[in-house]
């Protein structure tokens, strides 16, 4: 299949769309298909050779902070370039909600068209009062997939109509064969997620720790991601300041290491996640999971069968959790074989045949009524802006 | 009998001078609310048109989102986040129009022309009014700073004049000289 794949984010910028969008099209290629993914980047030089730059983003206030998106007339040429080129057979557009490539490539074309939501829109007064520039696109979109339920919940409020569920996936081949760290080892509980961002949740551990330092003194807690050390600890009484090390950033295998290493991977989000991928990789490391019961959360933990649960922001419940599972090795062997197997779910085998089954969908449904030759076209009736 | 004489007239010229700094700072106060309110009108007319261009279907989808949030969010700010969403819809603006080519596109469909006219008109007399209006916001507050303003109340309750700062930089394809003509 001759595939076409939309990235609405800068392809410099790390990002979880980003990422998936890397991922699914090596999937595809290692499969044997051809896939060219349009996405916004300053240099060509060091794309990817399936990567096409759309051009540089441009830094604009959206939905309360600046993000960096691509529109406008230059953008919109290109886009059309690429679908002339490209000639495919599916269109894979990424967030098409969000003011940027996607959006611009769903107008600008028609015939089999998939699109994916990753999050969900945060205001939608303005989805509705725009609807009237938004419908037409969504219009043509034949199939929606959300990354997790709680990503379908939020499309179907907003927008109506319905979606199947394709969960993010992962390489969890690249997380369970991961060595150990030796340092790392020996009564350690894990964090990963920036520090500063109280989204993430660290303020929660950090208030559960001096509770499960009381009945483990020998815990420590390793905590991974970028930002300023000091002030996150600030608040900590010295004995349970000794107890915390700060790792910093750290690369795709050192995670791995840490994940594989950590007795019990805690995730104490407290809101924010519309899939929760950083679970995904824990259990992809046969770690034993600790997290917040968000939507999205619990249903990446299989409901608290491949992972265990405590209520959103409650430090209290928390430790009694991480207290009860340090005294319980035979449970934690429990959760990690849980864990193990869950997850396979989320296996970019399982995950790239599920998405392959949608575009085939699509696609067979179109071919049938329109004969063969490239199926997805310029739509001529925004013809003017060429 | 003649020091009585001189310490009437004394009083006499200060109530005057009294009289006429009330009657300046009056003169500046009305200066003042109508800068304002021409500033009002002003940017209310900027996101009018910003906003009524992003409903007309005359730019690709993704401008016309980004520049219906900005405006949408100018006109509904209350008084304190007015400042920060009117800069927003500023550069909102620059994003959209920093291409020429994207002021060419927009003058070649059918009823372009006319909201780009509006659209320059509007941007370019914002700075303009608020200009005015911060020029008339200094003057007042120099004289109400005034010892004798302060001591004698002349001010009575009028609110002390704030200045409207915002980012209100023109987009570079509509400035005079960016505008192919």
């Amino acid at each position: 299949m001759r595939i076409g794949i939309v990235c609405p984010y800068d392809w410099d910028v790390p990002g979880g769309v980003q990422f998936h969008i890397r991922d699914l099209a090596e999937h595809l290629i290692d499969l044997g298909h051809k896939v060219s993914v349009l996405a916004p980047a300053d240099d060509d030089s060091r794309l990817p050779s399936y990567v096409v730059s759309a051009g540089r983003s441009v830094a604009v206030p959206y939905n309360g902070s600046v993000a960096r998106l691509s529109f406008g007339i230059i953008s919109a040429t290109r886009v059309r370039r690429w679908l002339r080129d490209g000639e495919f057979d599916i269109l894979h557009v990424h967030e098409p909600a969000s003011p940027s490539l996607s959006m611009l490539a769903g107008w600008a074309a028609t015939g089999p068209m998939v699109a994916t939501f990753h999050t969900s829109n945060p205001r939608s007064r303005v989805m509705i009062a725009a609807s009237p520039i938004l419908q037409p696109i969504f219009e043509k979109i034949s199939a929606r997939v959300a990354v997790s339920e709680y990503a379908r919940r939020t499309l179907v409020e907003h927008l109506g109509g319905d979606a199947v569920v394709i969960p993010n996936g992962v390489d969890v081949g690249f997380f369970a064969g991961a060595e150990p760290e030796p340092r790392w080892t020996g009564r350690t509980i894990g964090f990963i997620g920036r520090i500063n961002e109280p989204r993430k949740g660290l303020p929660v551990l950090l208030a559960a720790l001096p509770q499960i330092l009381a009945a483990h003194p020998d815990v420590r807690l390793l905590v991974a991601g970028k930002g300023d050390e000091e002030e996150a600890a600030a608040a900590l009484a010295p004995e349970v300041r000794d107890r915390v090390e700060f790792l910093g950033m750290v690369s795709d295998e050192e995670k791995a290491r840490l994940l594989r290493s950590v007795d019990l991977y805690v995730a104490p989000n407290t809101g924010g996640e519309s899939f929760g991928i950083i679970l995904v990789e824990a259990m992809s490391a046969a770690a034993a999971v600790l997290a917040s019961d968000l939507d999205a959360f619990a249903q990446v933990l299989d409901g608290g069968r491949a992972g265990e649960l405590f209520p959103v922001g409650d430090a209290a419940a928390l430790a009694r959790a991480a207290v009860r599972l340090l005294d319980d090795p035979a449970r934690l062997a429990q959760l990690r074989t849980a864990a193990a197997n869950h997850v396979t779910r989320f296996d970019w085998s399982v995950v790239g045949a599920d998405i392959l089954a949608v575009y085939e969908t699509v696609a067979d449904g179109m071919g049938g009524t329109l004969g063969a030759a490239p199926k997805v076209r310029e739509d001529d009736r925004n013809s003017r802006f060429t | 009998m003649t020091d009585w004489i001189w310490a009437a007239v004394a009083v006499v010229l200060f109530a005057v001078y009294l009289s006429w700094t009330a009657g300046r700072l009056d003169r500046l106060h009305t200066r003042l609310d109508t800068a304002r309110a021409a500033l009002d009108a002003q940017l209310l007319r900027r996101a009018s048109v910003a906003q009524e261009l992003a409903t007309s279907s005359l730019l690709d989808p993704a401008a016309s989102i980004l520049l219906y949030e900005a405006s949408h969010a100018a006109r509904q700010a209350d008084e304190e986040q007015r400042e920060v969403a009117e800069s927003e819809l500023s550069q909102a603006l620059r994003a959209v129009f920093g291409e020429p080519a994207q002021v060419a596109q927009l003058r070649a469909v059918p009823g372009g022309e006319e909201v780009l006219r509006d659209l320059t008109s509007a941007v370019r007399r914002v700075p303009m009014a608020r200009r005015f209006h911060n020029d008339a916001v200094r003057a007042a507050r120099a004289l109400r700073t005034h010892r004798i303003v302060r001591y004698f109340r002349l001010a009575g309750r009028a609110p002390f004049p704030m200045a409207f700062e915002m980012d209100d930089e023109v987009p570079a394809a509509l400035a005079p000289q960016g505008s192919p003509a």
